[in-house]
């Protein structure tokens, strides 16, 4: 059976593990680790190779030096396919991996067949489609929350690997990585709970509430453009077209109307409720609970409850 | 400094998008088109670099004839002039055919600086700009929140899941910038009126020397086989709160076992 590459971003996040539950369906399992690697958790998940990548090549520039190395390893064990988060890092990768081998992509699948077909959610959520990469071998980027991981154990054989890179791959350096308030709440694209607030919930000191909220439910927090454009929240919590696509179990919209362009980030999550004060709102179209009225009123009652039952 | 600014026509994410039922191909036709929104923000950057360190500022577009009124729209706002590659043969490209398409003809234009959307809104694929710097071998600075220029050197400030990086590179460099970058400005009268005058270049795959088989559906590196209609949400309870409304509201998490 051929081998199916996974690259996997540093820290194995749940995306890898979804990843790894994929590439199960399509040939033997090797990851591409850039970094340090949790070979355990790789194994787990069904990884019977773990190709490893470390230093200054791979950790001092942007992305390039790292599509050179796996396009060089595709053409070295010719896999049956590539598959790659649909994360910023992840779709560069797959684009300079596209060009170099003249070879087709997809990107944000939620499935991906035997046959290499990849079922992408499009327009907002409105359209599934189902596509195939015509010329070349599959390289297709996985959005998270697609699949449920299942372990799969294995005892990987780690083979390092060396990155090449060439003069133009080190043009762009990478010199200075920042990381910002981090905390304990789940990445938002992979969080299983999500908790948003809209311009309704007035200025930042009141998205207090919100976070409370989604602490409570274990979850991630999210915002609408309006809450981010005023202020409210940093934009790399931004749902919807123009920010994070997420597809929770459930995504909780407080004082958020609901456009389109909001919709576009967040209508494929499981189950979605909502507050708003408007019973208009179009947010409450795609409510399973909605609960029109105050949301001063209902949040801190809420939390309130929740507590009560822990 | 020689800035090309990438800009593509999309449908309007606010209107009724679909897939054309004969190709299975993003419908152009007979949507509302507008310039991709982060595209503007590109713009806006051009122009902001070029007032502060002179040069000229070209819009570069692909896309069908009726591309023209995003081109005139882009050009109102401040850039020079346009370049517009328009062919049929172009209909239904790859990303890796477009991004072939648009490195080629960006090889002719000598640009120092080539300014790009981090992504468009109908495909999101977020994959052009490093395509076309891996294609034409200079460096990438990418999803940019920031930038500064320093004669040839650029810095970028990208936002990242974590926090953000701080990347450098010298020109000539693709930078992809996202909304956060700047404020775009509207067009004034005298822009909309001047952007009639402005010059706007056509070229057609033969200009570029690029054969209609290696673009459009006959070039394409990958295929949509077929599509469908996700079935519409339906609105679920929606209660009036008298007063218990987040006694409810988690009533309801609880029957769905999310406390
Ligand atoms: C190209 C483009 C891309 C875009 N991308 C995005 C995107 O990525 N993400 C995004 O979110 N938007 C995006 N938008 C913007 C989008 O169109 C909306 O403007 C935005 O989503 C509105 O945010 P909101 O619902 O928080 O604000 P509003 O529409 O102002 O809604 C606020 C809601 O809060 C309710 N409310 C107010 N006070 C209370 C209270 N005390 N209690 C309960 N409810 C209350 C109101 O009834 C109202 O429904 C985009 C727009 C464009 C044109
Ligand atoms: N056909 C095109 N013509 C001009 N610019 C384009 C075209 N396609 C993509 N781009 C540019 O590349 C950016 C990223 O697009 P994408 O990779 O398709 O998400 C866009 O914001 C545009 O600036």
């Amino acid at each position: 059976m051929a081998e199916v590459l996974v690259v996997v971003e540093a820290g194995v996040k749940k995306v890898t593990l979804e990843m790894l539950t994929i590439a199960r369906g399509l040939g033997e399992v090797s990851a591409v680790v850039f970094g340090e690697a949790e070979t355990g958790k790789l194994g787990e998940y069904g990884a019977q190779k773990i190709y490893h990548a470390q230093g200054e090549e791979v950790d001092g520039y942007l992305v390039a030096p790292k599509a050179t190395a796996v396009a060089e390893l595709v053409k070295r064990v010719q896999p049956a396919a590539v598959l790659l988060a649909s994360s910023q890092e992840g779709k560069e990768i797959a684009a300079r991996l596209a060009v170099k081998l003249d070879n087709g992509l997809l990107t944000d699948a939620v499935e991906v067949a035997a046959d290499g077909t990849a079922t992408q959610v499009v327009f907002a959520g409105a359209t599934i489609v189902k596509s195939k990469v015509t010329r070349g071998l599959p390289i297709v980027t996985i959005r998270p929350n697609s699949v449920t991981p299942s372990p799969a154990p294995a005892t990987p054989a780690v083979e390092p690997l060396t990155v090449a890179a060439t003069e133009a791959d080190k043009l762009t350096k990478v010199v200075e990585r920042v990381a910002e308030q981090k905390g304990s709440r789940p990445e938002l694209t992979e969080a299983s709970i999500v908790v948003s607030g809209g311009r309704g919930v007035g200025n930042a000191d009141n998205f207090k509430l919100v976070e409370e909220v989604a602490d409570l439910l274990g979850g991630a927090v999210g915002a609408s453009r309006a809450a981010v454009d005023s202020g409210y929240y940093p934009h790399q919590f931004q749902v919807g077209q123009t920010g994070k696509t997420v597809s929770p179990q459930l995504y909780v919209a407080l004082g958020i109307s609901g456009a389109i362009q909001h919709r576009a980030g967040m209508q494929t999550s499981k189950t979605i409720v909502a507050v708003n004060k408007d019973p208009e709102a179009p947010i409450f179209e795609l409510a399973d609970y909605g609960v029109v009225g105050d949301l001063f009123k209902i949040v801190p009652q809420a939390a309130e409850e929740i507590r009560k039952r822990k | 400094m020689n800035i090309v600014v990438l800009v593509k026509q999309v449908p309007d994410s606010g209107a009724e998008r679909t897939l054309s039922a004969s190709d299975n191909t993003v419908e152009r036709g007979s949507a509302s088109n507008v310039i991709n929104e982060m595209d503007e923000y590109a713009i806006e950057e051009a122009l902001k670099i070029k007032e502060a360190h002179g040069g000229e500022v070209t819009v570069l577009t692909m896309g069908p004839a009726g591309a023209t009124d995003s081109i005139r729209k882009a050009l109102s706002m401040g850039p020079d002039k346009a370049v517009h590659i328009s062919d049929d043969a172009l209909h239904g490209s790859c990303a890796v055919a477009t991004s072939k398409v648009l490195a080629t003809a960006l090889g002719t234009l000598n640009a120092d600086l080539v300014l790009c959307g981090a992504e468009s809104t109908d495909g999101r694929v977020q994959v052009m700009p490093h395509m076309i710097a891996e294609r034409l071998g200079i460096a990438a600075l990418t999803g940019a929140r920031k930038l500064t220029v320093d004669g040839s050197q650029l810095t970028a400030e990208r936002q990242t899941d974590e926090g953000y990086e701080v990347v450098t590179a010298a020109t000539p460099a693709v930078v992809s910038v996202w909304d956060t970058i700047n404020e775009p400005r509207y067009p004034s009268f005298k822009g909309i009126m001047a952007a009639k005058k402005k010059p706007v270049q056509t070229l057609s795959l033969g200009d570029l020397g690029i054969a209609a088989d290696e673009v459009g559906a006959a070039g394409a590196t990958s295929a949509v086989l077929e599509f469908a209609q996700r079935p519409p949400r339906s609105a679920g309870a929606k209660v009036i709160d008298e007063g218990e409304g987040g006694v409810q509201l988690v009533q309801f998490l609880a029957t769905e076992k999310f406390v």
